[in-house]
């Protein structure tokens, strides 16, 4: 029999705040433990939650970028349960009333169509602690740091059909709430989280079949890994006449596996009920409005605007969008240099290949758009060639230099000066009386061989086109 | 007492982590039922035409602008914990819930 896949996808998004959802301590990653807690995000009784503005904002920034209904009377309420990750024995939580309900996002499906994949709700919710399980041991350590931190959480209806629609969906959230200033969304640094729902049925079923819940997948390729483990895993059962048992289940990466975490709770087993202690979030429709004319612009009107203003070719304007953080990179290197085709290069050829390579985003790299442009008028300035520069480049990357820097400090400035060069060209017209008559004798590619040679001998320094015509006209006398 | 409210009980209880003896089960049994009737009488009224209070406080909330203060020092975070380490709280090694 042949069964169709039916995902949906919970994502946690961590707001880009100041500060924490309901209290003033400092939304933001700290390496030691409990320093940014205080006795609200501790959940010590009597202290009282106080509602951050810019929070709501954000939320509903998301709620609009993903095209929901917002709701004007919304509010919070606590979902109960004991575990050692929220001290309190609940998490505040938007669970009757979301702010944001009947949204979309259009994908490109696995043929290239466009789909729409429904989103049901995004609500508002302050984030848990993080547990530290000692290997060994028998204790678990916690840090609260990360508690009440705000997130939103945005929750898909069953519409993707396969793993490759739902690392296309992810790609395409992460990008509206990158260009919408919601969040990073650096998914291996946490602040954005995917739980996915998977379940089979046989082709041509409307029915729902008993579903799974996959948790602790720490990157897309791992998103898209685990659906797949999981379909294997879920048709096997069910071709053998099985039935799939409805749970959670745990992704491991390193035996690319999933495995079976505890019973899936039932959702009334968290007694949700209204948090007496928080005021509803009542919005205006003039403030909804407001928060809509002002949606920071996404990324198919920046690439729009790359091939007006900048005379990009739309595949550069495509690539430099891909992300926010590099389009913002691309735009601040324009700040202080002018040729907008020259930096496109560049940066889609030899800094993004860097960026793989090294396995980081742009915004977290040290090789600043500042260096980029500093690199670049090196280049036109002719003081040195586009091979030192990818050379400086490499340097500046790792080292954080500013290019100007490694170029004085190493005495790197290319050699233009007719004189030197002569010089060097005549020890190589002597050291290589082969390659010269060869030349001589027709064969032109001598004339490469001893440009390089003479390259070599200055330690890639020498301006190539003048090495060259200097040779010719060397060789010619 | 029917089996299956007591039932109910237990699992209530086990939610809340409630270690009841079954003395202690059958009292709070018995109150929780009586809160139950009362629960059930309320919904016998007609409330056609009634909107619902979806929320005890009827005022917008007033919002925090958002600015960071200073936190507690982390020293005094773990003053009431049950057993520190290093600046973590340390608890029992949990690995599922219930």
């Amino acid at each position: 029999m042949d069964y169709e896949t039916v995902i949906g996808l919970e994502v946690h998004v961590e707001l880009l705040t100041e500060s924490k959802l309901f209290c003033s301590c400092p939304n933001r990653f700290a390496a030691e433990p409990n320093i940014n807690t205080c006795p609200g995000c501790l959940g010590f009784p009597g202290i009282l939650p106080q509602l951050n503005a810019a929070a709501v904002k954000k939320a509903l920034t998301a709620a609009l970028a993903l095209n929901c209904e917002v709701a004007l009377y919304s509010y919070f309420d606590r979902k109960n349960y004991f575990y050692p990750d929220i001290s309190k024995g609940y998490q505040i939580s938007q669970f009757h009333v979301p702010i944001g309900s009947n949204g979309y996002i259009d994908i490109k499906d696995d043929q290239g169509s466009t789909k729409r994949i429904r989103i049901g709700r995004v609500h508002m919710e302050e984030d848990a602690g993080k547990l530290v399980h000692s290997p060994a041991g028998d204790t678990s350590l916690v840090d609260y740091n990360r508690a009440g931190v705000p997130l939103i959480e945005v929750v898909t209806e069953p519409d993707l059909r396969s793993p490759g629609e739902a690392k296309y969906y992810l790609e395409k959230l992460k990008s509206i709430l990158q260009y919408a200033d919601v969040s990073d969304c650096k998914m291996e640094e946490g602040s954005l989280r995917c739980d996915a729902n998977i379940s089979l049925r046989p082709l041509g079923s409307d029915a729902l079949g008993s579903k799974t819940e996959l948790k602790n997948m720490n990157s897309f390729k791992a998103v898209e890994r685990s659906l797949e483990y999981e379909i294997r895993r879920q048709r096997d059962i069910l071709i053998s006449g099985g039935e799939v048992v409805s749970q959670t289940r745990r992704w491991e990466e390193n035996s690319q596996k999933t495995f079976a975490m505890r019973g899936k709770l039932q959702a009334h087993d968290y007694r949700c009920f209204v948090d007496p202690e928080l005021a509803p979030i009542q919005l205006t429709a003039e403030e909804v409005e407001e928060a809509r004319r002002n949606l920071p612009e996404q990324a198919e009107a920046r690439a729009a605007r790359f091939v007006k203003d900048y005379k990009l070719p739309g595949y550069d304007a495509a690539v430099l969008t891909v992300s926010r953080s590099l389009a913002d990179y691309f735009e601040a290197c324009l700040q202080a240099y002018d040729n907008p085709k020259t930096a496109a290069n560049w940066i889609m050829g030899e800094l993004m290949a860097k960026l793989n390579t090294a396995g980081i985003e742009v915004d977290r790299c040290s090789f600043t758009p500042a260096s980029m442009a500093e690199l670049l008028i090196m280049i036109d300035e002719g003081l040195i060639s586009g091979k030192l520069a990818k050379e400086i480049l490499d340097q500046s990357f790792s080292s954080g230099k500013s290019p100007r820097r490694i170029v004085v400090e190493e005495n790197l400035v290319q050699i233009s000066d007719h004189g030197e060069l002569e010089k060097v060209i005549r020890q190589m017209i002597e050291k290589h009386p082969d390659s010269v008559e060869n030349y001589r004798a027709g064969k032109t590619k001598a004339l490469g061989f001893l440009v390089g040679q003479a390259m070599a001998e200055t330690k890639g320094k020498a301006n190539p086109q003048l090495v060259n015509e200097l040779l010719l006209r060397a060789l010619e006398s | 007492m029917s089996e299956d409210f007591l039932k109910e009980v237990e699992h209530v209880s086990r939610l809340a982590r409630l270690n009841l003896k079954p003395d202690e089960k059958e009292k709070v049994a018995g109150q929780l039922q009586s809160i139950l009737g009362i629960a059930k009488k309320i919904q016998e009224l007609d409330t056609t035409g009634v909107e619902p209070t979806s929320h005890v406080i009827n005022l917008p909330a007033i919002l925090r602008e958002d600015v960071v203060r200073s936190s507690l020092p982390v020293d005094q975070v773990l003053l009431n914990a049950p057993k520190r380490n290093k600046n973590y709280f340390q608890v029992p090694r949990i690995t599922a819930v219930e």
